[in-house]
């Protein structure tokens, strides 16, 4: 099966509407992000970087969100958000709510804001002040020290690690069959090694909450900061690490217009987050940096088919020589892009909650990075072409690796 | 085949079969598919965010053992210039790192400077500006440094010791951060860390010292009893009022209490938490001396008992009790207070790992539970799966038995970089799954680069066995710099990201090297040998 053959496109004839897109794009998406910025005070950092407090909690049911804001107002926490989780994937995902929580600048301790809104779950939709601990938290070690204690399969000294196996696929079932949830203690009976008298010794010494908390993050101002540092160093020195690969290889120009290219994939990218109300999370990063290195990988694969065809069309002018690399490579730029598009766009679907905003910033990514390498990057090795004279941009033929392109040219 | 492809065969297995084995173990081969999981699940190593676990980031505050080592030197200055008789105006902390000595008498200033010179090497003098015989001492960049390590070594190691008698399965204490003063703790399994938090963070300073005065009801009290100046030697320490209902504070008062302490919590041999005699209900802390303290203890209880002196229990500058001593005491002692079964079991812990020599803040905290990470992980593997499934059913459908090439060598890339986090004990983490997605997309894109070569080779006229040799040929360069690119991004990413960003830059490298493998060598091989089979000119399945 062969698509995409022999095509004759003048891409560079088309150059200016691809900068106009962008243009667009870029105004779109900034304009979003001043909206957000400097007209709503607002912020576009997750907790990662803005710093702050962020409880995730599923419940067993709808989530009640009226009463725990009643809840959360009434612990002097009038200033917590909550949002709801729509995951139209993971069913039990929709009674999942997260509770979020300014950084607050008093000399409390940094956890005092969690542990508030954990005593307001607890007084509202857990058991009360019952003494009984909540199965829903307890953890497998516990689990397990309870069950050696109680020996409700009368094994005595013969126990061995049989509780702490067992211990170990009680929680395991709690946490992948029901979501963290068990709403009764019923839903046990089927797990391996269970027997009736583990159940009901199981529901004499625990309560069931109908909550279980999935995550919380809690990062200091510090902390905030210097990741929000951290990462915009990381990018610059990861760009600026490729702009010498390239400029090594190729030539300045080459490598400055690949680092241009891929640094307006990410400020779009940064639009769309804007426009979908996206949060910037470490995470994010990630996916930013992926897009970086794979618009890169796009980029690179035309100039080096430019690279190949100044040595073969000496007579060609130079924009005819960019066209036809990238009809050459378009064939195996439409496929890549394409299945890459594809495998995003299933993690996207169905890669759940966690790696929702770095697919979308990947599907957004992949997208523009495609369209970048011959929108923008080769345009402006053109242009500056274009502006110096002529063909003045031959290739330094020297290295081993370039003879050897030029020997398997002439082949 | 000839012997150089056969070879190369050789190789690809050897590698194959290290991999295999670095995935599912050999000796005990899987019998079972669920066996399978298991036996990768013990191989890969899994980040708390797939796991789920505490994730703290602390702070030492460095500046108190730096400040403490200033007013240790101010002491000692102090006691020697006593010892020595030089006179001096005032010995004060400008701050600190710089201690202020005032007129100094002109006839022993030559003492002074010697004394100075010879036993207080940690400090560089200079005239102090604006004083007519004043010097000011400056704590030397060096001994700076060296206190910063020694606090951070002796800090870690204190937290290291608290969280193993915690009992927590593998827990990870480790610097991290640039700023050189923050330490990392990650507690997997633990769903919870308030109760651990307490354990790292309590102080654990002991110290039983002798009760000067009081107590005072408030700091004003105590100091207009003595003229607004304490005498020389003490210190006013707070502590809880004894109330008449037992377990039950009534405020805060205060005692004057000698700076210096007849035993501190070095001197400890064990420590103890057992239900208290005199309130029924809570627990008390019992410690035991070391031989050498105990004697000490031991002088000093008898004189102090002739007396009617009084003694105090000190953790971390609060006082816990003050009593008169009745007899002498040879080797142990209790801590009472409103302790519960478990705060008692913790503080006697504390004080058997010992002191910290610094206090800590937290500046991090994340708690993953264990129903998110199981979450994680089935939707990124399902959604890793998928995607591959996708994928090589349209290479194969697009590129026909070539396609088949290409989808061995993706496998055999995975299998490699899995294999490879086995090994090197990497530590697969949610944007690490991202990053397998990414080497599963530049795999792909490997193979379309040659695969789309080699059909432009045999549009343009060549037949099978030369344009398989120009298109690998040719592509091999574009493969060298498209993956070079993304290394040295992806070690960028390592050297200067944080945590999960770190963990995508390391399956990154990992599957990309493992990709020019098999996208290059790997995939050369196969279909050599598919040449090496059939009829020269003969139509190539691509």
């Amino acid at each position: 099966m062969e698509l995409f053959r022999g095509v004759n496109i003048n891409w560079m004839g088309k150059a200016k509407y691809f900068v106009a897109l962008s243009l667009f794009l870029l105004i779109v998406g900034w304009a979003s992000i001043y909206r957000t910025v400097v007209v709503k005070h607002g912020t576009l950092y997750g907790i990662d970087f803005r710093g702050g407090t962020l409880v995730y909690v599923r419940f067993a049911g709808p989530p009640p969100i009226d009463q725990l804001r009643k809840g959360l107002e009434q612990a002097g926490l009038a200033n917590s958000t909550i949002q709801g989780i729509s995951d139209t994937q993971n069913v039990a995902s929709k009674n999942d709510v997260v509770i979020g929580l300014e950084q607050t600048q008093s000399d409390e301790s940094l956890d005092a804001g969690k542990q508030k809104i954990l005593d307001v779950l607890r007084a509202t939709f857990g058991g009360g002040a019952s003494a009984k601990p909540d199965f829903n938290s307890v953890t497998p070690p516990d689990l397990a020290a309870d069950l050696t204690r109680k020996d409700p399969l009368l094994l005595g000294t013969n126990a061995g690690d049989r509780y702490t196996q067992l211990a170990s696929r009680l929680t395991a079932a709690r946490d992948s069959d029901h979501g963290g949830i068990v709403t009764s203690f019923d839903q046990l009976k089927n797990v391996d090694g269970v027997t009736p008298s583990v159940v009901s010794s199981l529901s004499n010494d625990y309560s069931l909450s109908n909550f279980a908390i999935r995550d919380a993050d809690i990062v200091g101002p510090r902390v905030g900061s210097q990741l929000r540092r951290q990462a915009v160093l990381a990018t610059l020195y990861a760009l600026g690490g490729m702009l010498v690969y390239i400029a090594l290889r190729f030539e300045w120009v080459y490598g400055a217009a690949a680092v241009i290219a891929v640094f307006h994939d990410v400020l779009i990218t940064l639009g769309f987050f804007s426009l979908f109300h996206y949060e910037i999370s470490l995470t994010v990063i990630a996916a930013l940096l992926t897009l970086v290195g794979y618009s890169m990988n796009d980029t690179i694969v035309i100039f080096d088919r430019v690279r190949e065809n100044l040595r073969l069309m000496k007579r060609e002018p130079y924009p005819e020589i960019v066209n036809k690399s990238i009809n050459q490579t378009l064939s195996r730029t439409i496929l890549t892009s394409g299945l890459t598009f594809l495998t995003v766009l299933v993690l996207y679907l169905t890669g759940g909650e966690v790696l929702r905003a770095f697919s979308f910033a990947m599907v957004i990514g992949v997208m523009v990075g495609t369209y970048s390498s011959f929108g923008i990057a080769a345009p402006i090795v053109v242009a500056w072409n274009k502006y110096y004279g002529g063909k003045g941009t031959t290739v330094r033929a020297g290295s081993a690796a370039d003879k050897r392109v030029v020997a398997a040219a002439r082949r | 085949m000839n012997a150089q492809l056969k070879w190369k065969f050789v190789l690809i297995l050897l590698v194959l079969l290290v991999c295999i084995f670095g995935v599912i173990g050999l000796p005990n081969p899987p019998t079972s598919l669920s066996q399978l999981k298991n036996n990768l699940a013990n191989r890969i190593q899994l980040g708390l965010d797939l796991k789920g676990g505490s994730h703290l980031v602390l702070q030492v505050q460095l500046e108190e053992a730096i400040a403490q080592h200033c007013d240790e030197t101010v002491d000692e200055l102090k006691n020697q210039l006593r010892a020595k008789n030089i006179g001096v105006g005032e010995i004060r902390e400008i701050d600190d790192t710089h201690i202020l000595v005032r007129d100094v008498e002109s006839t022993s200033a030559g003492a002074f400077r010697d004394l100075v010179n010879s036993q207080f090497t940690d400090w560089t003098m200079a005239a102090a500006a604006g004083e007519t015989s004043g010097y000011e001492l400056t704590m030397k960049p060096s001994v700076i440094a060296d206190i910063r390590q020694t606090t951070m070594n002796q800090t870690l190691e204190t937290i290291t010791r608290r969280i193993n008698a915690l009992g927590l399965t593998e827990p990870t204490i480790a610097f991290t951060g640039r700023g050189d003063d923050e330490i990392l703790v990650q507690l997997p399994g633990v769903g919870d860390p308030t109760a651990a938090k307490e354990v790292i963070r309590a102080g654990g300073q002991l110290q039983l010292v002798r009760v000067a005065d009081g107590p005072f009801t408030s700091e004003p009290e105590a100091l207009a009893k003595y003229g607004g100046v304490l005498p020389a030697g003490t210190v006013l320490v707070p502590g809880r009022a004894e109330s008449a209902e037992p377990g039950q504070t009534s405020g805060t008062v205060y005692y004057v209490l000698d700076k210096a302490p007849i035993v501190t919590g070095q001197d400890l041999r064990n420590a103890d938490a057992s239900p208290s005699t005199d309130n029924p209900g809570f627990y008390e802390v019992n410690f035991k001396l070391s031989t050498a303290a105990a004697g000490r203890f031991g002088t000093f209880t008898e004189q102090q008992a002739a007396i009617g002196g009084r003694m105090a229990v000190v953790l971390d500058r609060q006082v816990y009790e003050a009593a008169v001593i009745k007899s002498r005491i040879e080797d142990s002692g209790r801590i009472t207070g409103s302790f519960s079964q478990e705060s008692a079991q913790n503080l006697a812990l504390v004080l058997r790992a010992g002191a910290l020599p610094a206090s800590i803040k937290y500046l991090e905290e994340r708690t993953v539970g264990p129903s998110l990470g199981a979450d994680s992980i089935r939707e990124g593997v399902r959604a890793s799966i998928g995607s591959m499934i996708v994928v090589m059913i349209f290479l194969v459908i697009y590129y026909r038995l070539s396609g088949v090439n290409a989808v061995v060598a993706l496998i055999l890339n995975l299998v490699i970089l899995v294999a490879f986090m086995a090994y090197a004990g990497a530590v697969l983490t949610l944007p690490g799954i991202a990053g397998v997605i990414l080497t599963i997309g530049m795999g792909v894109d490997s193979n379309v680069l040659v695969f789309e070569r080699i059909r432009e080779e045999l549009r343009n006229g060549k037949v099978a066995a030369p344009a398989v040799d120009t298109g690998f040929d040719r592509a091999f360069l574009t493969i060298i710099d498209t993956h070079v690119t993304t290394v040295v991004s992806a070690i960028f990413l390592f050297l200067f990201g944080t945590g999960p960003v770190r963990g995508f830059a390391v399956t990154l490298v990992i599957g990309l090297i493992a990709n020019i493998f098999t996208s290059i060598y790997v995939s050369r091989a196969i279909f050599d040998y598919h040449l090496s089979k059939m009829d020269r000119q003969a139509q190539l399945s691509i």
